[in-house]
């Protein structure tokens, strides 16, 4: 750490990841209503706790990408950050903002939050992910327009490096691309396919620019490689992305009344979107082989090595099983999709969140890196998290398989409710996975209050990309 | 590799190759934003059906359900659901719940008049144009 601007970043990693710790714990209550219906109900209905869950995750994903950005930008532009008390202000607005909206969702009736936020002026409210009250929408855009604010006046008075243009960049095309939020067509086609303006366009575009970046600082800072050499993947790896993304949008289109021609759009381009994400595996092994020192946070390689990887699985392989047309004609509105969308989330943009934690937060405390102690309970934590979200994929891809069979096809499909019966051994074995992945959570946090002494370099200078 | 490609050719590639696919994408767009209305009857969206649709929305119905296939996996599909049950079935369905069971749907305070709103929104889209989806009548 080289500015002292950079220590706002800070209150955004510890309340990330006490959001993330929230999202887990009503991931596993959602996850218990699967099995029985009666748990929390009528108190808190699984649509009250699926909300809480998704936009835990969205807040605490944009409060990791925020600290990032804090923490990245003063030091790729060689100056101090423009202004840190906005940075800090702006943290406590979105905290105190994110926490009420949860509150909202979970003691006030949907409904009536909606009457009582003027969601009939304008409404916006009821879409997945975007439930957001609209004082909160309006709230997120302008946390967002201080950030933007403040890194683009620190990216303009200092060092341009690509890595910090590509970055504040993203950042731009994040906020840019959360405001169809606010248009809601009545036209029920239309609001689909202007919702995967917001949903697509961040999480199979414009985030994998920012994960990029993300993955890119701090393999130039842990490896020592030439950034020239780094900046190039990103460059190509992010054009990758948006050459097969943009058009990829089109396999949300086949079936929700959108025309015809996506069905081959869509199948083709969206074929290739995890072309960039095998990249990203490559570039990070080929960097970590060819790395100049030592450096001794291995649990922050650990997640550099591990974001990419799994993020190749759950955003590019089990994206594309579910992607042709053909097989999307089954699978479309099954588990199917959650399995995807649990292993993408969580091997892209919550492990990509966790490394730039892993790799600043050390350097925030004053340190270089945690004890081999505390790195060990982080490893561990990895682990545990990395294969308890394996499994539950596998559970919710089992479970979509016997909803293709028994419902989708075949001479005589069952209802809806007497498949997801049968299917119940698979959501069992969702809710167990979810509980060793919060005991991995444990561990992982646990980390952080291991003392012992911290870890030097090897004898090595403290390793700088040029 | 390094001297015949380098960083500004990379930086090129991605900035030539988004400007390139947004463009065709803007225009797929005008071109949907001009067969969407057809396929999906919008001119057939009555005055009920629109206070329908909002009534769904600001209840977050895809909190568990899926229309056309978006939403949450806990609930049964409501796009076809007019088909499937028809709107005496589904008024009926809504004004008894909870009912309990194997999962739970909460008790919506909605008049006669609210219902007869969502079932007009809910036979609206059973006819939008999804290219055949879902396969059969079990949504």
């Amino acid at each position: 750490m080289n500015f002292a601007s950079q220590r706002v970043a800070k209150p955004y990693f510890i309340g990330a990841l006490a959001l993330f710790a929230g999202q887990i714990i009503f991931g596993l209550i959602a996850g218990m209503q699967y099995l029985d219906g009666s748990f929390l109900f009528p108190a808190f209905p699984f649509s009250v706790i699926r909300t809480v869950h998704t936009n835990l995750l969205i807040v605490w994903l944009l409060m990791a990408f925020m600290g990032a950005a804090y923490y990245i930008v003063p030091e790729e532009a060689q100056t101090e950050l423009h202004s840190p008390r906005l940075a800090l202000l702006t943290f406590w607005v979105f905290l105190i903002a994110g926490v009420l909206t949860i509150l909202g969702y979970l003691f006030v009736p949907y409904s009536q939050l909606a009457a009582m936020t003027g969601n009939a002026i304008l409404p916006t409210m009821g879409r997945g992910y975007l439930e957001q009250p609209l004082p909160t929408k309006i709230g997120i855009v302008l946390v967002a327009l201080s950030l933007l604010f403040n890194v683009t006046m620190t990216l303009a008075k200092g060092r341009k490096t690509s890595l910090n243009i590509v970055l504040v960049a993203g950042l731009w095309g994040l906020a840019l691309l959360f405001l169809p939020a606010f248009y809601f067509p009545v036209d029920t086609v239309k609001a689909s396919y202007s919702w995967w303006w917001v949903v697509h366009g961040w999480v199979e575009g414009d985030w994998e620019l920012i994960l990029s970046a993300l993955l890119g600082f701090i393999l130039v800072r842990m490896t020592g490689v030439d950034r020239e050499i780094i900046e190039k993947w990103m460059y190509i790896i992010i054009a990758m992305t948006l050459i097969s993304g943009i058009i990829g949008i089109g396999h949300h289109y086949y079936y929700t009344g959108a025309p015809e021609y996506w069905i081959w759009l869509g199948s083709i381009f969206s074929a290739m979107e995890p072309v960039p994400f095998l990249m990203l595996v490559v570039f990070a092994v080929r960097m970590l082989i060819s790395r100049r020192h030592e450096y001794p946070n291995h649990a922050a390689l650990l997640w550099a090595i591990g974001t990419p990887v799994m993020a190749f699985l759950g955003a590019g392989f089990w994206g594309f099983m579910i992607t042709l047309a053909p097989v999307q004609y089954y699978t479309h509105g099954t588990n199917f999709t959650a399995a995807h969308g649990h292993l993408a989330f969580f091997g892209a943009y919550a492990m990509v969140s966790l490394s730039i934690i892993s790799y600043a937060m050390p350097h925030l405390r004053g340190r270089m890196a945690n004890s081999l102690r505390a790195q060990r309970w982080e490893m561990t934590g990895f682990w545990i998290m990395v294969i308890s979200m394996f499994v539950i994929a596998l559970a919710l891809t089992g479970a979509g398989i016997v909803t293709v069979f028994l419902q989708r096809m075949g001479e005589h499909p069952i209802s809806f409710m007497g498949v997801q019966y049968q299917e119940r051994v698979f959501f069992w074995i969702r809710e167990v996975a979810g509980f060793t992945f919060f005991s991995g959570l444990v561990a992982y946090l646990t980390s952080f209050f291991v003392g012992g002494d911290p870890v030097a370099a090897h004898g090595a200078t403290v390793p700088r990309g040029r | 590799m390094q001297q015949t490609f380098t960083k500004a050719m990379a930086r090129n590639i991605f900035l030539g190759g988004a400007a390139f696919f947004l463009i065709i994408y803007l225009v797929l767009t005008v071109d949907s934003w001009r067969q969407i209305p057809i396929r999906d009857h919008a001119s057939q969206m009555s005055p009920a059906a629109e206070r329908g649709k909002y009534l769904m929305d600001s209840n977050n119905c895809i909190g568990c359900h899926t229309i056309n296939g978006e939403g949450a996996y806990y609930a049964p599909e409501l796009g076809n659901v007019y088909t499937r049950r028809g709107p005496d079935f589904i008024k009926a369905w809504i004004k008894a719940q909870p009912i309990g069971g194997y999962r739970q749907m909460p008790h919506f305070n909605f008049s006669d008049k609210d219902l007869d709103d969502i079932t007009a929104y809910l036979q609206w889209v059973s006819r939008i144009n999804t290219n055949h989806w879902p396969p059969n009548i079990q949504g």
